[in-house]
């Protein structure tokens, strides 16, 4: 999983079958230090996420398994919603 | 999922018989703001979208979950037609009416 900050969301009425009420959002992966890295990509949502969120998502096929109907063609989801993140510094030498 | 809009089909008669019946598109890569990434996917159509569409794209093991593609040699499905999206509470696309428009051609300036 990595993290990510929700930058809008996307409308498509046309689907493919069990993803309609899916909601779609937009996301920017972001590194430990929380800055963006990558690509943006699309992503389903099950952490009831909205733009501006600091959020976890997971990719590839098990992104569908976080959905009530997981044999969809999803690979990524939104899967928690991030309060905090610590990362300890590292160790001085 | 990625962004991105159908430019072009692909047809292919030589070809794995799992393959047979499916419609292939080529689909060029959008970035959230609809700039083109220079990225692009040949992708099996599972909502029957047309040339000019922006779609979604699934990658990966997750595009052979569909009826159409399971147990098929795929690594690409759109799985999607996209509206419209937002991004800052902009919004960055959204689909004409009467038909999904074309990109704008260099040079054919507007009066």
């Amino acid at each position: 999983m990595r993290l990510g900050r929700v930058l809008g969301r996307v409308v498509a009425s046309v689907r493919a079958a069990d993803l309609d009420g899916e909601k779609l959002l937009i996301v920017q992966p972001l590194d430990a230090q929380r800055r963006p890295a990558g690509a943006t990509v699309v992503a389903c949502d099950v952490a009831r996420s909205g733009p501006g969120d600091l959020v976890v998502w997971v990719g590839g096929r098990e992104a569908a398994l976080a959905l009530p109907r997981s044999f969809v063609p999803v690979d990524a989801t939104i899967v928690g919603h991030v309060e905090q993140c610590e990362i300890a510094a590292a160790p001085r030498r | 999922m990625q962004l991105g809009r159908v430019v072009g089909t692909v047809v292919s008669t030589v070809k794995d018989p799992r393959m047979k019946e499916l419609k292939l598109q080529v689909v060029r890569l959008l970035d959230e703001r609809a700039r083109e990434t220079g990225g692009y996917a040949v992708a099996v159509d599972a909502v029957g979208a047309g040339q000019g569409d922006v779609v979604l794209v699934a990658s990966g093991s997750s595009a052979r979950q569909t009826a159409l593609t399971d147990g098929r040699p795929t690594d690409a499905t759109i799985m999607a037609i996209v509206d419209s999206w937002d991004v800052e509470n902009r919004v960055i696309y959204e689909e004409s009416p009467g038909g999904a428009p074309e990109p704008p051609r260099a040079g054919s300036g507007r009066p």
